[in-house]
């Protein structure tokens, strides 16, 4: 284990270009999934975000048979899909859930089929599936910085708008609010932030930076406000952690930072000041 | 099951009051099955009116019709402004705001973590309009619409840790918020007790007083006669429509929810229905 001095030694040391690009793609994932995950926590849409992630799969397993752009494979594949669930889940004859364990799976399985015909998969297929802090072109980074930088003044701009149709849709809908549209573009959204988040966090444990910054932050507060800031402030602190433990321990990065997300998640879950199941059975 | 109105003079709204709601005709078919058919109602200002039916009846669809949530056919017009449905598009926005939807409670998510007053501004959200923020005159009507319910008091509480007769207010301050001309409440009284519901039907009474239509969905057939002006009983069509003393005798009951004569429930009605009603004289319908 090296301490947090080496550290920071090693982010500086320029042989190790990688690890301070990791360390930016890892806390800008975590705080874009924290301000993201805050409405998927409150909408109770946590499943059509795993949906999301695992469809993002195909393309990036696309994009990278073609040698094409990683970002542009996983965002047209997961955002096709999570409009694909939007539309589908309309029809009520359906229920959603049922919806999306259709088309997640069928999604990484098509994944699976297009990655297993390029030469030497089984390497990328594990990148792909658990992240990686290595091999992240520049451009990537730059990417995911633009988009990460749209989203969130999206998010922004549409705020109360996607409150109230969280609120109560069918008030929204009586007040004139064009609900389906805002659905779709909340879903565009976690779309994007999983494509910009993948590549280091891997495409399985995704969904972790999406619900349990966000959940843990609800754990905490009553406000919405609050709760926006806490989320991603506890996304990037997790991410920092957990980069660092990896580094040190030789873990996988992407496990790394989810299991210290969830410790933060329990510590709330245990000791948050008004919800809290210790403080609530501590307090007479 | 044919649609005989129970005369003509009571499906108008009383004379000389300005008719905020007018349905004529109305139809809604969903998913292929009739809902709706052949209904008139006529709301005017002043006026607490009771939509009472039995369950599948149409009580809502009535109320989401108006709103223009379902396609329909007929006419229906909002303090004299045609209500467009079933077009897909969104309606003029004067339309949409003399109308306050206050729907059940259980449509409202209330593990969100906003306050009361945050919850009453959503009402405004498209009065205050794409890309903008709330402006004083915004906080100003939430201000009046907590006001208005008395919950003012409480304007910083999460909204998950109300009571259900404080939610339900919170729902008529938030379609307060907009002003509007007609309120359409459904099924307030839905899960509360009886103070509750007490202290509810006085606020809708005021809230009618001052110039405003207000109709609602009631499952308790009892508190509906002890509460509106009028009452219109709804199945797929409107049956019966009246005040509380026209509406004492059986008959029209018996055709609405296909109860029989002795039904201990028709004899609660009509002792309320007529002790509302001091001019009437007793009709004798006690079975």
């Amino acid at each position: 284990m090296i301490s947090p001095v080496d550290f920071v030694q090693d982010l500086l040391n320029p042989d190790l270009a990688f690890l301070p690009k990791a360390l930016l793609m890892a806390v800008l994932s975590s705080v874009v999934c924290g301000v993201v995950g805050t409405h998927v926590v409150l909408r109770g849409m946590a499943f059509i975000g795993d949906a999301v992630a695992h469809a993002v799969f195909p393309g990036l397993a696309i994009a990278f048979v073609l040698q094409g752009s990683l970002v542009l494979g996983g965002a047209i594949a997961g955002i096709t899909t999570a409009l694909l669930v939007a539309l589908f889940a309309q029809n009520r004859r359906l229920r959603e859930d049922s919806v999306i364990g259709v088309f997640f799976v069928a999604a990484f399985a098509l994944g699976i089929v297009i990655i297993s015909t390029a030469p030497g998969y089984a390497g990328s297929l594990q990148d792909f599936l658990f992240g990686s802090i290595v091999g992240i072109p520049d451009e990537n980074v730059l990417t995911a910085v633009v988009v990460g930088l749209v989203l969130m003044a999206v998010l922004f701009a549409f705020h109360k708008e996607l409150v109230a149709v969280s609120l109560d849709r069918e008030t929204a809908r009586a007040l004139g609010l064009p609900v389906l549209r805002l659905d779709l573009l909340l879903y565009v959204v976690v779309a994007s932030a999983i494509v910009i988040s993948v590549q280091t966090i891997g495409n399985v444990l995704v969904l972790a930076l999406l619900v349990t910054p966000a959940a843990a932050a609800r754990l905490l507060t009553d406000r919405l406000g609050p709760m926006m800031l806490l989320g991603p402030t506890i996304g990037g602190g997790s991410a920092l952690v957990g980069l660092y433990l990896s580094w040190s321990l030789d873990l996988p990065v992407g496990g790394t930072i989810v299991l210290v997300a969830t410790a933060v998640f329990l510590l709330a879950w245990l000791f948050a000041p008004r919800h809290g199941v210790l403080t609530r059975a501590l307090t007479p | 099951m044919t649609a005989t109105v129970a005369g003509e003079a009571s499906t108008t709204a009383r004379p000389g009051a300005t008719a905020v709601l007018e349905v004529r005709d109305l139809a809604v078919v969903l998913g292929g099955r009739p809902v709706l058919d052949d209904v008139r109602l006529q709301v005017a200002e002043g006026e607490l009116v009771g939509l009472v039916g039995p369950n599948g009846a149409g009580k809502t669809t009535l109320l989401r019709a108006v709103l223009g949530l379902v396609p329909s056919s007929g006419r229906i017009a909002v303090a004299g402004q045609d209500v467009r449905p079933g077009r897909g598009r969104s309606r003029s926005a004067p339309v949409t705001r003399s109308i306050g939807y206050v729907p059940q409670r259980h449509e409202f998510a209330w593990d969100f973590p906003v306050t009361v007053e945050e919850a009453v501004l959503t009402g405004r959200v498209t009065r205050i309009g794409w890309l903008r923020g709330a402006r004083t005159e915004d906080y100003r009507a939430v201000r009046r619409a907590l006001d208005r319910v008395e919950m003012t008091h409480l304007r910083r509480r999460p909204v998950g840790e109300l009571s259900g007769g404080q939610r339900q207010r919170v729902l008529v301050a938030r379609a307060l918020a907009l002003n509007p001309r007609i309120l359409l409440l459904d099924e307030p009284f839905t899960g509360l007790d009886v103070p509750t519901q007490e202290h509810l039907t006085e606020l809708f009474r005021e809230l009618a007083d001052e110039e405003r239509a207000v109709v609602m969905t009631n499952h308790d057939l009892v508190g509906a006669v002890h509460a509106c002006d009028r009452l219109c009983l709804l199945n797929r069509t409107v049956v019966a429509s009246g005040t509380p003393a026209e509406l004492a005798g059986p008959e029209p009951w018996m055709r609405a929810f296909g109860v029989s004569a002795g039904s201990p429930l028709l004899t609660a009605i009509s002792q309320v229905a007529l002790g509302r009603s001091a001019d009437t004289t007793d009709r004798g319908v006690r079975s």
